[in-house]
């Protein structure tokens, strides 16, 4: 079920401006991937180009490849509409669809590709709000509006809501950070779940959290304002945290810089 | 709290010599606060005495349930009696026909403008609504009078006062609609996307329904503001005393026509149907905002 991501080469641009420049790296399948690395250096930008969400934006467009097992997803033949139903995502803020109601929500993404039943819609609901670790919460009030849940309770919604169209790859833009420390805890321990069936990307500030939750790190920085991004070094977790083998990653993550 | 902070301000150090700058705002926060209100009541005013004033002329013959019933048809200025559901019906299927036209229309430019357009095309059709925002109404009404009279040569029917009525509501429509989808955030039409939903669909499955109140509501505000228009009811619809529901064929009667047709008579019976039909459309245009309220405040969205 869950994919591998490679991407070779890739340039990422706003319109003229270089937003990402260079970047090759491996994802492994059912493993968990933490981007790190200061604001502005293009980490949320990479990562949305790996369901192609980046060319929602006017002017946004990539150079180079990203490969899914053996599958382009920029060739010319591809769908991104069809990529994103492949690799969900999961955003910064929680953004539960604010006319839903908490069922509505999570069968949207079913809903709305055209899946009908109320048999199948049910068992998925209660599938993914139990593999977001949100069911016993919210079984009784199902049909109670989404936007009326907490904020942790929200980004668990939100989570559900994506792995419902069962996706091969999660992506998640700094999913924590509108959180309070014990719904992080809960998200977190979410994500080791999660991570036996889906191969996980997640963005985030905190290098703790970086370090709790990912098998591989990848930093990210900018040499100055207006300069694109780049991939300084992407490693096992445990050696960029403990011997990383570039000095500015050292200093990153000492918080000598940044 | 308060008196321990007055208990403690003597042992801090004095304040240099800086005046009392307390005193001076507080004196001009208190001129600002009655200059506001003073221009709030001015502006009440003049709506007070108008409501005051039909509302006291017209609503003996609205409390009258002859007026909801009859028309006007063989009542001369000389005679009581008779009502104006001629003039409501014609006003109300005149109001609902060029909903119906506009809405589309307004609604799908207003998408188009918000969720897909770009570059210069989308400038211009903005550019065209601005203008059309400012088309006065008379202009509106001489100018479906020359294409639909003069250059068709069909006659003056209700339906002609309808299609003036649209050029005069689409531009409404078009700006409160542009503002409701813009309240929508981006984040729910980007979490549609990461589901795999198509643009479209996550325009009529997510952003409409989130912005369908405040649609709604600009709709109902549009649809009263035409419904008091005169000006091309005077050139398109001339005025008859008699029901009449066909758009196509004959004159149709309503109210602004119905106030103008006797607003020239000094005979009581015709003074009194004025000040009535004009209470008429009052009622009318604040039904509608009421309306209005009621669906955004029922049907918006509960954070």
């Amino acid at each position: 079920m869950a994919k591998r991501i490679d991407v070779s080469d890739l340039n990422v641009y706003y319109g003229a401006f270089k937003a990402v420049e260079g970047v090759t790296m491996t994802v492994e399948p059912r493993s968990v991937t933490a981007f790190i690395g200061p604001s502005g250096c293009g980490k949320s930008t990479f990562l949305r180009t790996l369901n192609r969400m980046h060319e929602v934006i006017p002017g946004g467009r990539v150079e180079g490849k990203v490969m899914l097992d053996d599958q382009d997803l920029y060739a010319s033949n591809v769908d991104p509409v069809a990529v994103r139903r492949t690799v969900g995502m999961v955003f910064q803020r929680p953004n539960p669809f604010p006319t839903m109601s908490i069922y509505d929500n999570v069968a949207a993404g079913l809903r709305l590709n055209g899946v009908k039943g109320k048999k199948k819609l049910d068992e998925v609901v209660e599938k993914s709000l139990n593999g977001a670790n949100l069911w016993n919460e919210v079984k009784d009030r199902l049909s109670k509006p989404g936007a009326g849940l907490s904020g942790g309770q929200q980004q668990r919604l939100c989570i559900a809501r994506a792995i419902a169209v069962e996706p091969q790859v999660l992506l998640m833009d700094e999913p924590c950070s509108a959180l309070d420390p014990i719904s992080t805890l809960a998200i977190e321990d979410l994500i080791s779940e999660l991570k036996s069936k889906y191969t996980i990307v997640i963005v985030t500030h905190n290098m703790q959290q970086a370090a709790r939750v990912s098998d591989q790190t990848a930093f990210f920085n900018l040499a100055a304002t207006g300069k694109p991004g780049k991939l300084v070094e992407v490693d096992h977790t445990q050696k960029i945290f403990n011997n990383p083998g570039v000095k500015a990653t050292e200093d990153y993550i000492s918080g000598r810089f940044g | 709290m308060s008196t321990d902070t007055v208990a403690k301000a003597p042992e801090r150090a004095a304040p240099p010599a800086l005046g009392h700058p307390a005193r001076g705002r507080a004196f001009r926060d208190q001129l600002a606060r009655v200059v506001m209100w003073v221009a709030f009541l001015i502006a009440l005013i003049p709506l007070v005495w108008i409501l005051w004033t039909v509302l006291s002329k017209g609503v003996g013959l609205v409390l009258d349930s002859q007026w909801w019933t009859n028309s006007q048809k063989g009542i001369t200025s000389r005679r009581e009696g008779g009502g104006a559901v001629h003039a409501i019906q014609g006003t109300l299927i005149q109001g609902v026909t060029t909903s119906v036209i506009s809405v589309p229309i307004g609604v799908m430019t207003a998408i188009y403008l918000v969720e897909y357009g770009r570059g210069k095309f989308a400038k211009a059709v903005s550019f065209m609504v601005d203008i059309l925002t400012g088309v006065p109404s008379i202009v509106a009404g001489l100018f479906v009078y020359a294409v639909w009279v003069t250059t068709f040569g069909f006659q003056r029917v209700g339906f002609a006062v309808c299609l003036a009525l649209v050029l005069l509501m689409i531009p409404v429509i078009v700006r409160s609609t542009e503002e409701m989808l813009k309240l929508v955030p981006n984040e729910l039409r980007e979490a549609s996307y990461a589901l795999g939903v198509p643009k479209w669909k996550t325009i009529v499955r997510v952003v409409l329904p989130t912005a369908f109140s405040g649609i709604i509501t600009g709709v109902l505000l549009g649809l009263a503001r035409v419904m008091g228009e005169t000006a091309p009811l005077l050139i398109l619809g001339p005025y008859t005393k008699s029901i009449a529901t066909d758009l196509f064929g004959g004159y149709m009667a309503t109210l602004p026509t119905m106030i103008n047709q006797d607003r020239t008579e000094s005979l009581q019976p015709a003074v009194d149907r004025v000040w009535a039909a004009a209470l008429t459309l009052i009622l009318l245009v604040l039904i509608l905002n009421l309306a209005g309220r009621v669906i955004a405040r029922f049907g918006s969205v509960t954070k």
